[in-house]
Formats: structure tokens, C-alpha cells, sequence
């Protein structure tokens, strides 16, 4: 039983006093006379958000701060970590992705890296899988299993995951506008071989809304694309007990030019938008939100970052609580899985990025993210080679091993600097999802182009500023060697790759039972065509009636049109 | 193109409906270049048959979502288009972003369509100098109807009304515009109202207080519809299409084409004198009748009023070029 | 006052994105320094096929077509591209692609036509003087 007020503020009145008037002191004496002899190196410093940042923090900083809301780890409003233990208990998952070619190929990846020890997987697509193209449409030729493996029809799904325990491996799969399709298949693989769906563990990204903003991989308008989401969290949440139906990405706006205030920001806005819509459906959002997953980037201010994702777990607290009325701890728990930037790699001089990921992810462990990916340090110009791959997990391993930060909890709570910046990210937050409301939500502020415009402002203020060499990339705009230039390497087709998933696909639906699939590709539209139906069990039906996901996505076409993009600039 | 020399002729291209000598011939219209204009006199003559259509109104109207749709309506209706789209430039640094290509693309995958962006280039009202240019071109390359969208800003009413034979004045719902706050300009130049995304909340009222606006206006002749569309679906649009082929068809019963035909063909004769005139003025040639009235002026042997009277009646007097 | 000589009118150019990636955070700051430059920039949206990029670059009678694409496609699309230009009699106009190349793929792709390979992270004062550059050597040679 706790004996300090729960309202207390983080520093009490004499504190404040005192060091507010050291720090004068201090400033007019000390720091101006150091000053006087050797004056600082900018007129200002800035995070990358661009948000000014003091010279030194004190307790003054935290004056306006409750204790509650920093608190304890494992309790609202999670502030520190969504459990008690952390790292303490389990690290995080070293998770990396991978994924090629054939079904089969992919599939003796998988069962090699299970003898290894991994217990989850994650699959890529190749693009004509992941934009709703079947391998045999005119639009997929030369991607065809190039980038990720190319899944048409559920015997793909079958040979993907041929002598895998699904109910004892953990599988991701990184998939948007057609998540719902390959969820459809995974969990007909799954009913076949007679596994309890409720013990099934994965995820699937299926965050449409990011993808209007940032991915930009979408085939249909926004409100059917939000309600096709809808109806695979529903469908989870009766269904599906151990599974993350969607993981809400704030890591492609980072990409695409979000700065970290961008990310958190449009992420709790896109979330807002999908709470909205399944309580909307009538389902109790203790009923799904506990499953709600986040993947969040990892970039190079290093700080920033470890404030972001508190602010982050703080503020879906509180909006899930406040806004949406939840009860249970669960539906208050932000869980994030996270990357290291991609967009930060050089090509210049690659070793560099060894070290540039090192930062990264020893910010999203002092961050307290639940699993991670290190990216590899050619990752700019090729295909990760071995070395790059091993040297990205032995980074994870070093940090988890041997640098003992994980020994105690949210080590960088308390920190004057830390806690500040984190109120200051969580006020951001709460500032632009205001504003989006005021825009008529989410989807109506994608429609103006609110977000589109935000992040095409940043990246062009970004691209000049690295030109100007204002903001240093080292290797490219500072210290650059002149004969620097690491050779170039990108995933190649493989025609004869290509050749066998599409003649496969050609005898598939050859030898299918036609009228089956036939009826079961108009019962789906049908079922599209009412808002209020769930479409997971007749998409499950469609692709046991070996529609392909080609066929699938066609004819929705016809009842929920084609996405038109409105760019910003 | 040859700066100097004699340009190639574009015009039997344009004529043929070549694509690559219409896109070449608007280019040419749109530098102005000297060498281009008599071409223009030829395509000019052959013209007079397209269905010339104004899309104009707020940013946010869903405009160019409209214009896609309702090209599609056309061509379903077996007519063949020409679109000209057009975007502001901006005035720091003279450059455009021209996006509106986007929104028709389905259209743009069809043969029978030929669809151009272009940039005001410091025009001040909602289309480029060179719009009527271009439509003139498309025109002559036999195209059924163009549509010519406008930025949907500054003088755009009287600039589009001056350009075409119907004028379609697009709005939605919700824009932050009261309908009594819509300028009072594009409420009386619209030959068909618009209220586009009427799926929307508000819609209803929109339509509603427009119908009510006009209803005020309505003397004898054509009385404005006002009809509710949804771009993205589709709905709505072949009633549009059909509330302008009934507005030709009342032009040519009413005599109206004529008198529209005239009051275009006043306006781009006024634009093209005065810009004319301008390039005169701004490279006044030593030895002529304004240097010399300059000189007059510095003199005092003359005053200003009587020294413009008198070059004007010189220089509109003067012989016009090309004529045959 | 319409402007006569060639050099006051604005270079137009079609910015495109072809093929099935949606990375345009590139593209975009490409049309804004080339916007900014005081060109017309012709954007064509995502997922573009060559037939619609050629289709559009003709009927917009463009200077220049400045192709972003992901790395891998490349030496599919950019032939492609040049084929069609080919096709459509407008090969006189300036192809610069844009993205990570293997070095020996930018060699061929020039040797075939492509006038400039523009990496990530070039500077977007180095594109416009590219851009500029390119143009105006194509039309001094026709023009001569």
C-alpha cells in the first residue's frame, strides 16, 4: 500500500525553488563566464523532431509533473513498460525478417531456422501479393517471388507451412491490403490440420489506413479498406484468443518523412480511427483491445526515441481509458515491436551502420520495446549478405548480454531530461489527434491530406538540410572518402522462379471444381455488399473453394471500387 | 522546333488527330511562339465543332474526381474527349506541381482520349492564357467535347463562362463555405449546379438552398440544375451529362449557341488585341509614331490624352496580318 | 506577354512512379525542388505501368521523364520505357531514372539510352542543374 499521495508532483515545491535559483546563479555566473571564454557550437539545438532542447534540465523541468504519470512499470499508464518485470522476466524477441521466392523454397528456410531455435517467424511478400495481383497477372511480371514469397491460392499457404506446428510457432506475416485473404488461408491451413484456433499466436500488419498515408500499398477506397479490418479484429476476438489481428505501424510514416512526433501522433490517430469502427460494430473494446499490437521505428536521436515510446504507452493509456471507456489492464497496454531506421543506412562507408543500429537498438531496449529487428549493414544496396544479417542479431545479443541494461527497469525513468522530453512528445500527441477530430477524424484528415502534407513538408525540409550538410550523415555529407563505393547487389528475379509458381497457379484453377468457387466468389460479394456482415467466413469458404486471392480481390472490386490517390506536395 | 527557321507543320497532324502533333501544337500555343500562329489560323477555320465544357469551383469540390467521371459518361455515350486541366503557378518561383492527370487515369489508359495539364503562368484567373488555345487545338483535331477544369479561384467565373459553352460549377458539402457565401459570380454563371460528395452530411441542405438561390434568379431561358453527384461512385453523373446535352440542345433551339458563340469569340479576339498591343508597347521601336510621340510629350507639343487618341486610331487602323 | 523564346518558357517534366513499389517520399521531394525551380512538373501518380508513363509523357509533350523505380526492376522497366519512347517517336525527349543501381546496370542503361541515373540522397540542386542540363543540351542539338 503506497503512502505518498498519487497526486504528487515529481518535484515538490522547496526542490523546484532551489534548483530554479541555482540555475540562474549558475547561469549568470559559471556559464557566462565559460561562455564568455568559449561559446557553444549552435545557437540552438534541436531534436530531430526540430523541438528546441534546454541546455541542462533540472528538477524545475518536472514541477508540472504528477508522479502518477510516470508510476511503475506494468501498471496504467504504463509509462515505464507494459509489465512489472521487463527484461527481468524475458528479453525482448529478436525477431528479423526474411522471405523468398516459392512457397517451398520459403518453407525450408522456416523449418532450418526453427532447428535453430527460433520460435516465430516472419514472412515477406513479394509485390504482386502484397498489391492483389495473382502471379499470373499481366501487372506482376518480373516480381514474381522476387521480393518475398508469392502466395496465390491456399495449397501455397499449405506448402509455406508444410511440417510447421502452427499452434507451437509464432507467425507474422507483414501484409495489408490483402492481410485479410492470407488470414483467411492461414486459418483454413490451421482448421485442416485440426488445430484449436485459439492457440494460434501471429500477426498479421493489416494496418490499412498507415498504408493511404505512408506504405501506399492499397487497392480499395478507405471506408470498405477500414471496414474489411473491422471484421478480421471481430473475427479474432470471438475466435482467435492468442492472435494479434493488427499491428498499427507508425514506422513507414517515419519512413516516408514523419519525424517521431509524426509517428506516435498519426499512429494513436489511425488507432482512434480502428477503435472507433469495431466498438462501432458493437464488440466491447475489452473484448479486442488487448490484442492490438504497434510497430514502431527505432531512429538515431537517440533520446528522442526513448521518450517517444514512453509518451507513446502513456498517452494509448490514457485514450483507451478516457476516450473509449476500457477497463481491463490488458486493453490499456501498448506492445510494440520495433526496427532500426532504415532510412539512416549510407552506402558510404556500410560499416558505419553497424554502429548506427547499435544506437538504434539500444534505444528501443531502453525504450522498452517487445521485440526488435536490426537491419543489416548493407541493407541501402543489397540484399543482406550473411555477415550483415549475423552482425544485426550478434548487436541485439551484446546489448542483451553483456551491457546490463537490462538489469533494472526503465533505467532512464526519472531523468530530468528523459521525462520532460516525454511529457512534451505525449502533449504533442494529444495536440494533433485534437486537431484531427476537428479535421472530422482520421479518414476525413486523410482525405484533406493533413498527414500527407505534414510528412512531405518534414522530408523536404530533411532532403535540404541534408544537402546543406546541415544535418550531418557521415560518409556522405561529413568525412566522405573520396573512393568510398561499395557495389551494389539487388534481389534478381528468378525467371524460372516465376515460371513454376504461375504454371502452378494455371493448373490449380484448371482443375478446381469451377461451380464451387464460382458460388463461393458470389456468396463473398454479397456478404461485401452489407456493411454490417463480417466477411472473414466467407473469404475462409472461398479460399477453401481454391478461389485464388487475384480472384478475390477482382470482385470485390466491383462492389467496393479502386482507391484513386490524391498526392500532396 | 527550330528557332529560327521554318517550324514543321504541325497542322495535317492535328488535323488527322495524330496525338503527338496535338500534344506538339499546344506546347507551341502555349510558348506563343510566333512561328505557330499561322497554324493556328488553319486549325482555327476547322474548329467550331467540339462541345466546349467548363468545370469549375471551390478546391475540395472533388473537381477533377467529377471531370474523371463524367469523361467516362462520355465516352460510354460514344463521344470522343479532349480534357484540359489546369493548375496555378505558383508565383515565387514560376513553377507547378500539375497533379490532376491522377484522378483520370483510367481515362488516360483510352485512345479516344487526350488529356493535358497546364499551368496558369501567371494568368490571373482560374485557366492559362493559352487554355482557349489549347481547346481550339483539340477542337480542331476533331475531338466530340472537351472539358477544360479550372483552379477554381480568383476571376475563374468570367474567364471559364468566357471560354465555353456550358459552365458546370461544382461544390460539396461542408467546404466551410456557406452556399450564401458562394460568390455571387459563379451562382449566376453556372449552367449546371453541381454538389458533389452528397453522400456526405449536409448535402441534402446544399442542394436544397441552391435550388432555393436560383429559384430567385429564374426570368425565361435556361434555369440552372442543381443535381447532387457522388464522383468516386459514379452516381449522379449521367444525370450531369444529360442536364448538359439539354443545355446544348436549348442553345441551339434558343439561338443561344449563337450568341455564345459570339461572346467567346468577342472575348478571345479583345484577350489576343490586347496582348498583342502589350508586346508592342513593350518593345517600342526606334523612329515610330509612339517614340516619336514620347519625344512629343517630353516637348510639351503634345499632351498625353490626344497623343493616345491619335496612336490608337494608328495602330488599330493598321493593316492585320494574315489575312487572306 | 506571351513569351517567344524558347529559353523563358518553363521546362516541363513527368515525374512517375512505375511499377508496383510505393515509395514516393523521393519523387516527392523531387517535383517541389523541381517545382521550386520554376519547371512544370507533370506528376503520375503511383503503380504506373510504361505504357501509361509514355502515353502521358507524349500528350504532355515533356521536356524530360524522370522515373523513380525500386531497385531490382530496373533492367525490366527502363528498356521498357525506352522501347515505347521509341514506339512513340518521342525518344528525342530526356530519360533520367532514379534509385540504387548495381554500377555495371547504369553503364548499360546509358549505353541504351538513359541519359542520368540519379542515386538516393542526391542533392536536389544537383537534380534541377541535371535536369536543366539535359534539356537544354537535347534542344540546343535539335535546334541546331
Amino acid at each position: 500500500m503506497s503512502e505518498i499521495d498519487p497526486g504528487a508532483p515529481l518535484v515538490g515545491e522547496p526542490l523546484r525553488a532551489e534548483a530554479e535559483a541555482d540555475l540562474a546563479a549558475w547561469e549568470a555566473e559559471e556559464l557566462a563566464a565559460f561562455l564568455a571564454r568559449q561559446p557553444e557550437r549552435k545557437s540552438e539545438y534541436l531534436t530531430k523532431a526540430r523541438r528546441p532542447v534546454k541546455r541542462v534540465y533540472t528538477p524545475a523541468d518536472l514541477a508540472g509533473t504528477k508522479w502518477e504519470d510516470v508510476g511503475l512499470p506494468g501498471r496504467y499508464p504504463y509509462t515505464r513498460g507494459p509489465y512489472p518485470t521487463m527484461y527481468r522476466g524475458r528479453n525482448w524477441t529478436m525477431r528479423q525478417i526474411a522471405g523468398f521466392g516459392q512457397p517451398s523454397e520459403t518453407n525450408q528456410r522456416f523449418r532450418y531456422l526453427i532447428e535453430q531455435g527460433q520460435t516465430g517467424l516472419s514472412v515477406d511478400f513479394d509485390m504482386p501479393t502484397l498489391m492483389g495481383f495473382d502471379s499470373d497477372d499481366p501487372r506482376s511480371l518480373g516480381e514474381v517471388g522476387r521480393e518475398g514469397v508469392a502466395v496465390d491460392v491456399l495449397d501455397d499457404m499449405r506448402e509455406l507451412f508444410d511440417g510447421i506446428d502452427l499452434e507451437a510457432i509464432s507467425v507474422s506475416m507483414t501484409i495489408n491490403p490483402t492481410a485479410w485473404i492470407l488470414m483467411a488461408m492461414y486459418i483454413a491451413v490451421a482448421e485442416e490440420r485440426g488445430y484449436d484456433l485459439n492457440r494460434l499466436s501471429g500477426t498479421i500488419q493489416n494496418d490499412i489506413l498507415k498504408e493511404y498515408i505512408a506504405q501506399k500499398e492499397w487497392i480499395y477506397p478507405i471506408r470498405p479498406s477500414l471496414r474489411i479490418v473491422r471484421d478480421t479484429i471481430v473475427y479474432a476476438a470471438r475466435h482467435m484468443a492468442r492472435y494479434n489481428p493488427i499491428n498499427i505501424s507508425g514506422y513507414h510514416i517515419s519512413e516516408a518523412g514523419g519525424n517521431a512526433i509524426h509517428e506516435v501522433a498519426f499512429t494513436m490517430a489511425n488507432t482512434v480511427a480502428y477503435v472507433e469502427e469495431v466498438v462501432k460494430a458493437g464488440v466491447d473494446v475489452d473484448d479486442f483491445a488487448s490484442r492490438l499490437s504497434f510497430f514502431f521505428v527505432s531512429q538515431a536521436d537517440f533520446f528522442e526515441e526513448v521518450a517517444k515510446f514512453r509518451a507513446v504507452r502513456r498517452a494509448y493509456a490514457r485514450i483507451m481509458k478516457e476516450r473509449f471507456g476500457a477497463r481491463k489492464p490488458e486493453s490499456m497496454r501498448l506492445r510494440f515491436h520495433a526496427q532500426t531506421a532504415a532510412a539512416t543506412l549510407t552506402r558510404p562507408q556500410p560499416m558505419n551502420n553497424i554502429v548506427r543500429t547499435a544506437f538504434q537498438a539500444l534505444a528501443a531496449v531502453l525504450g522498452g520495446a517487445q521485440s526488435l529487428h536490426t537491419n543489416g549493414l548493407d541493407e541501402a544496396y543489397s540484399i543482406p549478405t550473411e555477415f550483415a544479417m549475423k552482425m544485426a542479431l550478434r548487436t541485439q545479443q551484446i546489448i542483451a548480454d553483456e551491457t546490463n541494461v537490462t538489469n533494472v527497469v526503465d533505467p532512464l525513468g526519472g531523468s530530468w531530461y528523459v521525462e520532460s522530453l516525454t511529457d512534451e512528445i505525449e502533449a504533442e500527441i494529444m495536440r494533433v489527434l485534437a486537431h484531427v477530430d476537428s479535421l472530422g477524424g482520421t479518414v476525413s484528415a486523410i482525405e484533406q491530406g493533413y498527414f500527407q502534407l505534414e510528412e512531405a513538408d518534414f522530408a523536404y525540409g530533411v532532403a535540404q538540410r541534408k544537402a546543406s550538410g546541415e544535418d550531418v550523415v557521415i560518409g556522405v555529407n561529413k568525412y566522405v572518402d573520396p573512393d568510398d563505393d561499395q557495389p551494389v547487389d539487388v534481389h534478381q528475379l528468378d525467371p524460372e522462379s516465376e515460371r513454376r509458381q504461375v504454371e502452378r497457379l494455371k493448373a490449380i484453377k484448371a482443375e478446381r471444381d469451377q461451380q464451387r468457387t464460382a458460388r463461393a466468389l458470389k456468396e463473398l460479394e454479397e456478404v461485401a455488399r452489407a456493411p454490417g456482415e463480417n466477411m472473414m467466413p466467407a473469404t475462409i469458404n472461398a479460399v477453401k473453394a481454391q478461389a485464388s486471392m487475384g480472384e478475390i480481390v477482382n470482385a470485390l472490386r466491383d462492389v467496393f471500387g479502386t482507391y484513386v490517390e490524391r498526392p500532396f506536395f | 522546333m527550330s528557332a529560327t527557321g521554318a517550324a514543321i507543320d504541325l497542322a495535317p497532324g492535328v488535323l488527322a488527330g495524330d496525338v503527338g502533333a496535338i500534344a506538339r501544337m499546344i506546347t507551341r500555343v502555349e510558348r506563343g511562339a510566333l512561328d505557330g500562329a499561322d497554324q493556328m489560323a488553319q486549325l482555327y477555320r476547322a474548329g467550331g465543332l467540339a462541345r466546349v465544357i467548363g468545370v469549375t469551383g471551390p478546391a475540395g469540390a472533388g473537381k477533377s474526381t467529377l471531370v474523371a467521371a463524367l469523361g467516362a459518361e462520355i465516352r460510354r455515350r460514344d463521344l470522343t474527349l479532349g480534357i484540359v486541366a489546369v493548375d496555378p503557378t505558383s508565383p515565387y518561383s514560376g513553377g507547378s506541381v500539375l497533379g490532376d492527370r491522377i484522378r483520370m487515369q483510367a481515362l488516360g489508359d483510352d485512345p479516344e482520349v487526350f488529356i493535358r495539364s497546364m499551368a496558369t503562368r501567371g494568368a490571373l484567373g482560374g485557366i492559362a492564357r493559352a487554355t482557349a488555345d489549347a481547346v481550339a487545338v483539340l477542337d480542331a483535331s476533331g475531338k466530340d467535347v472537351v472539358l477544360v477544369e479550372t483552379v477554381g479561384v480568383g476571376q475563374d467565373e468570367v474567364d471559364i463562362a468566357q471560354a465555353s459553352h456550358s459552365v458546370v460549377v461544382v461544390s460539396a458539402p461542408g467546404l466551410g463555405d456557406d452556399v450564401q457565401a458562394l460568390k455571387a459570380g459563379l451562382l449566376e454563371t453556372a449552367d449546371v449546379h453541381v454538389v458533389n460528395k452528397a453522400d456526405r452530411q449536409g448535402a441534402d441542405r446544399t442542394v436544397a438552398e441552391l435550388r432555393s438561390m436560383l429559384g430567385f434568379e429564374a426570368g425565361e431561358g435556361w434555369v440552372a440544375p442543381v443535381l447532387p453527384t457522388c464522383a468516386e461512385s459514379g452516381q449522379g453523373v449521367p444525370d450531369l451529362a444529360d442536364a448538359l446535352d439539354r443545355h446544348h440542345d436549348w442553345l441551339v433551339a434558343s439561338g443561344g449557341l449563337r450568341e455564345r458563340q459570339r461572346s467567346m469569340a468577342r472575348h478571345r479576339l479583345k484577350t489576343l488585341l490586347t496582348a498583342l498591343v502589350h508586346q508592342r508597347l513593350d518593345r517600342p521601336v526606334p523612329g515610330s509614331a509612339f517614340e516619336a510621340a514620347v519625344e512629343a510629350l517630353c516637348l510639351r507639343t503634345t499632351d498625353p490624352w490626344t497623343a493616345a487618341h491619335s496612336l490608337l486610331e494608328r495602330e488599330l487602323g493598321g493593316r492585320p496580318k494574315g489575312c487572306s | 506577354m506571351p513569351p517567344t523564346d524558347v529559353a523563358e518558357n518553363p521546362i516541363r517534366v513527368l515525374v512517375a512512379k512505375v511499377g508496383l513499389d510505393g515509395h514516393d517520399r523521393g519523387v516527392k521531394v523531387v517535383a517541389r525542388a523541381l517545382r521550386d525551380a520554376g519547371m512544370e512538373v507533370i506528376y503520375t501518380g503511383l503503380h504506373r505501368t510504361p505504357e501509361q508513363v509514355i502515353a502521358s509523357a507524349v500528350q504532355e509533350d515533356v521536356d524530360a521523364i524522370g522515373v523513380s523505380l525500386l531497385s531490382g526492376a530496373h533492367m525490366t522497366l527502363l528498356p521498357r520505357l525506352l522501347e515505347l519512347m521509341r514506339e512513340r517517336g518521342v525518344e528525342d525527349k530526356v530519360l533520367i531514372a532514379g534509385g540504387v543501381m548495381p554500377d555495371d546496370d547504369v553503364v548499360a542503361l546509358k549505353a541504351m539510352g538513359v541519359a542520368e541515373v540519379l542515386g538516393q540522397d542526391t542533392p536536389p540542386a544537383i537534380i534541377v542543374s541535371t535536369v536543366e542540363r539535359l534539356v537544354r543540351e537535347r534542344q540546343a542539338t535539335q535546334a541546331g
